[in-house]
């Protein structure tokens, strides 16, 4: 069968199980007074629609900061801005100031869940499809099953179409620049980057190895040169990108500073809720968040993300290659997750470890039947091929899976022993934190133990990581293909 | 060593699939479900609570029990499990009963009975006749599974609409499969029986000639199971001959009065387009009783069982008969529903694979017929899920089909691609661009009437294409392909 049909049927699948799963609830469906991220996306366009832009992040009458306040970059209140545009033109009670507050309708359930598969289709699957078309190894059939897995992943599509929000949007920017970069167009992977990280401050995670990609590039075309060229150009264009993004709020030195302050809220604590973090899992042992100062704990994370990231990020900074790029990426957000400030578990987009999340949202059933078929489809599709370390970890590194199988000589019996093994911890916990009570004395019990079983799977990534992106030598194949 | 495709074992691709369409299966469970939903329940709740000689009786619900007995057992034996899940399901008076468990009990029987229909279409495989060393998705078998197990027709009307029809499809199927296993022992007596048998009983496939030993119930079953008394057409035209009739009536009768040949006030009030299921009268044309239908339906069909049983042309040739039997049936049938057309679709879709002819036909009628269930899901909310399930099996059905017969050149000629062209614009045009006019008040039925004149046309063509290929194709028993 010809490419063209194979990836289409590929969308095709894609887009049917993302709108099937949008037939289930939303983040705070029928739970007033707060709701939850469906209202606060919902508030959004009210707020950017009837208020001046000068409002927006600002406490007024007309705007509570403490429902639903705006705390992502410039970029996404444009998108809702333009998302209530065509609100009012469908109906103006869903963004009425202050009398929409908590409207819950079928046919505006149906609208937002349109706007989200509208942003998905325009800028996540494309830049999905040129990724496998463009650098994956191999025959056009395997481009086909990866670009399946990668578009069935259950992590994104349970947060986007389920909880409700627009990762698609940020991680396909993202996935542009990581493109825009692959193909050799530096100016337009850092244009697209930079809109990624004006769209969600999330995109923090990736931009160290952007940066020392990007800088290492310069540096061996020589920094008296071309190279020096080459940097101006791209801070050129990185410094233009945020200005046309921030414009309207540097009329006011206030401006931005109230935005950043939306943006990084460190008066929130070393983190809320349960996250598969290092602060919560060893805040079970001590009590780091009541034994330590805000300011303690604010140095205390900065040293251990920097000092996580500051070797990968050295690395490819000497050897400036995709390679080293995409697992600089990996380990880099993989540091952000675990020792970072406030974080939240949607940081980490994969599906089994936002259990208590999906399962308070009544998205038990899609995130099983989501979950199964990614698992079983990634096994079958992909185990059968005979691939190599270097096909399996590019997977990983982009999408941060919890596959790990490889054929490293003694120890891939161990590792399929282990992967098993995680399976079956995962199910165990799935089955009883949806069916059995927890005890008295621990009423937090499941979450806590998701989180802890996920932390220990984080850091054995990390770690692992980190040395296959220090040790391992450079592979042939990606040389040939991807240099 | 890498491989060009997934190809392990030999039959795991069948497994994968199987399940890989239960995964969507399960995925649809929240979506749309019709009226037939509360009438499996109510007939759940009758067989469990009444003794078996009330089940033809009861009266209750408007939803009367309108299958055969056999299909009755089957309602008693899920009824038993049906416990389990909510009790409240199964008392009769509960009318439009449908919690939460009783849709994912009622969807999960639908999911689990099509593995009648799995093992069926595994059957069917077996009879084709298979090229070692073909690639994976060139084979007949992979290219068969997937056009029976993914079929949308199936999808759409067992999964969201709500029927049991994979369940008796895999019957019926498993009868092909086992005529074609052991034709040679097959008298053509019995063939021709069972394509009259097809005729008699649209609804429902039974091999088994169900046990009507009902005490002295038979004439009220025989009135549940053929209820005359409703009109020629189901609420919206099933697109077959009665649909154009009905619309070359209406024509004369519009031309009639414009040219003053018929005088407006003696004319029937247009009853037939109100949606409703009435009995009514043409005004132009002589109207058709069901003795009519009956006749012209067999009319129809003996020159193929003519055919049949002067010249019997293997297994391939009962096929060719078997469709046409159903395809007559739904032509020239009374109160014809327009899901009837997957009787002919499914055997058709054997004889695809196996002949560039046959191919040709698959598309047209597939493709029209698929398009004509649209009407059956008018929610907004499933039209997504629709137009990709759609395009998914046609885009899937013309790339496989194509590939497998790509010495000889296309499967389908001009006319055919722009009629099936066509299908495009009469879908914006019906369900995006009418709706917003000021007809809509008025006229609402007319573009239910268009999709089923213009399906009818196409449909009416691959009867006639399969009449001539079956009355023109020499006897090739000797050398028959099919085993």
């Amino acid at each position: 069968m010809e490419n063209w049909s194979l990836f289409s049927l590929c969308v095709l699948l894609g887009l049917t199980s993302r709108w099937a799963v949008s037939f289930h609830s939303y983040s705070g469906a029928g739970k007033p007074p707060m709701f939850g991220d469906y209202e606060a996306q919902r508030h959004w366009q009210e707020v950017t629609y009837n208020l001046p832009v000068h409002e927006w992040y600002f406490n007024t009458t007309n705007n509570d900061l403490n429902y639903w306040g705006l705390d992502y970059p410039p970029l996404t209140a444009y998108h809702s801005l333009v998302c209530a545009y065509v609100a009012k033109l469908l109906n103006p009670e869903w963004v009425e100031l202050h009398a929409s507050r908590g409207y819950e309708s079928h046919s505006h359930k149906l609208f937002m869940r349109a706007t989200v598969l509208f942003t998905d289709i325009l800028i996540y699957i494309p830049a999905v499809l040129l990724y496998c078309f463009y650098f994956c190894d191999g025959f056009s059939k395997q481009k086909v099953a990866t670009a399946l897995c990668i578009l069935l992943y259950p992590g994104l599509i349970l947060i986007d179409y389920g909880h409700f929000q627009y990762n698609s949007v940020s991680l396909g920017l993202a996935l542009w620049g990581i493109l825009g970069l692959g193909l050799g167009w530096d100016l337009f992977g850092s244009l697209a980057f930079t809109l990624a990280l004006n769209y969600k401050q999330m995109e923090l995670y990736h931009s160290l190895p952007f940066f020392c990609y990007l800088l290492g590039k310069c540096i061996k075309q020589g920094l008296i040169g071309r190279g020096f060229f080459q940097l101006a150009k791209i801070s050129l264009t990185v410094l233009v990108t945020f200005a046309l993004c921030w414009m309207p709020f540097l009329s006011d030195p206030k401006q931005p500073l109230q935005v950043l302050h939306r943006l990084f809220p460190f008066g929130r604590g070393l983190f809320e809720d349960k996250v598969a973090n290092t602060w919560c899992s060893l805040n079970v042992l001590i009590k780091i968040k009541t034994l330590l100062s805000r300011e303690t704990q604010l140095f205390l994370s900065f040293a251990l993300t920097l000092l996580f990231i500051l070797p990968s990020s050295l690395k490819l900074l000497s050897k400036p290659n995709l390679w080293q790029f995409k697992l600089a990426l990996v380990n880099s957000s993989l540091a952000f997750f675990l020792f970072s400030f406030q974080v939240h578990e949607k940081s980490i987009l994969l599906a089994a470890f936002m259990l208590p999340l999906l399962v308070k949202d009544g998205l038990l059933l899609p995130y099983v039947v989501t979950s199964l078929a990614f698992l079983f489809l990634s096994l079958y599709l992909l185990s059968a091929l005979e691939r190599s370390t270097e096909e399996e970890l590019r997977l990983g590194i982009y999408r941060k899976l919890t596959r790990h199988w490889l054929p490293k000589l003694n120890l891939s019996r161990i590792i399929k022993w282990k992967f098993w093994f995680s399976l079956v911890a995962m199910a165990a916990l799935s089955f009883t934190s949806v069916w059995l009570e927890p005890p008295a004395k621990f009423p937090d019990l499941f979450p806590v133990l998701v989180s802890i079983l996920s932390f220990l799977h984080f850091l054995g990534f990390i770690i692992y990581f980190n040395l296959v992106q220090l040790m391992e030598p450079q592979r042939k194949k990606s040389q040939k293909k991807t240099n | 060593t890498v491989m060009a495709a997934p190809m392990t074992n030999d039959q795991s691709w069948f497994y994968a699939l199987a399940l890989g369409v239960s995964f969507l299966k399960c995925l649809l469970i929240n979506a749309y479900h019709s009226t037939d939903f509360e009438v499996h329940r109510n007939w759940l709740a009758l067989t469990h609570s009444l003794p078996v000689s009330q089940w033809y009786y009861e009266a209750t619900s408007e939803w009367t029990l309108d299958y055969p007995p056999l299909f009755a057992w089957f309602e008693y034996g899920l009824s038993h499990i049906a416990c389990f899940f909510d009790k409240e399901m199964l008392v009769v008076p509960n009318l439009n009963y449908a919690s939460p468990a009783t849709v994912l009990f009622q969807r999960l029987s639908v999911i689990v009975a099509d593995v009648v229909f799995f093992y069926a279409v595994k059957e069917c495989c077996k009879c084709l006749r298979e090229d070692k060393g073909k690639d994976l998705l060139g084979k007949p078998s992979f290219i068969l599974t997937v056009l029976l197990l993914w079929n949308f027709g199936l999808l759409i009307v067992d999964h969201i609409h709500f029927q049991y029809n994979g369940f008796l499809f895999g019957v019926l199927l498993l009868s092909i499969a086992r005529h074609c296993q052991v034709l040679a022992v097959i008298p053509v007596l019995f063939t021709s029986f069972n394509c009259i048998c097809f005729i008699l009983t649209q609804r429902f496939i039974d091999k088994s000639r169900s046990s009507l030993f009902i005490k002295g119930q038979l004439p009220q079953v025989l009135s549940r199971l053929f209820p005359f008394k409703r009109g020629l057409c189901h609420a919206y035209w099933a697109p077959n001959i009665w649909a154009l009739y009905n619309i070359a009536d209406k024509a004369f009768s519009i031309l009639g009065v414009k040219f003053r040949l018929l005088d407006i006030n003696k004319l029937p009030k247009a009853s037939m387009t109100g949606g409703l299921v009435q009995e009514f009268q043409h005004s132009v044309l002589p109207s058709v009783s069901p003795l009519a239908t009956l006749v012209c339906t067999l009319l129809s069909i003996l020159p193929a069982l003519f055919k049949i049983w002067h010249r019997p042309n293997g297994a391939r040739g009962f096929l060719r008969c078997l469709v046409i039997c159903a395809l007559g049936s739904f032509m020239f049938g009374w109160h014809v529903h327009e899901k009837a057309i997957l009787m002919a679709i499914l055997p058709l879709s054997l004889l695809a694979v196996d002949s560039r002819k046959d191919a040709g036909i698959f598309l047209m009628l597939s493709v029209t017929s698929h398009y004509s269930l649209f009407p059956l899901l008018f929610t907004t909310q499933e039209l997504p899920i629709k137009i990709f399930l759609m395009l998914l099996f046609t885009i899937f059905s013309l790339a496989s089909l194509k590939t497998l017969f790509r010495k000889g050149g296309a499967l389908l000629n001009p006319l055919e691609v722009t009629y099936l062209l066509g299908l495009i614009p009469l879908e914006l045009i019906c369900e995006f661009v009418y709706p917003l006019t000021v007809w809509q008040k008025t006229f609402p039925f007319l573009p239910l009437m268009l999709t089923s004149v213009y399906c009818a046309l196409g449909v009416t063509y691959a009867f006639i294409r399969l009449y001539i290929s079956l009355l023109t194709c020499s006897d090739t028993t000797k050398k028959t392909k099919m085993q």
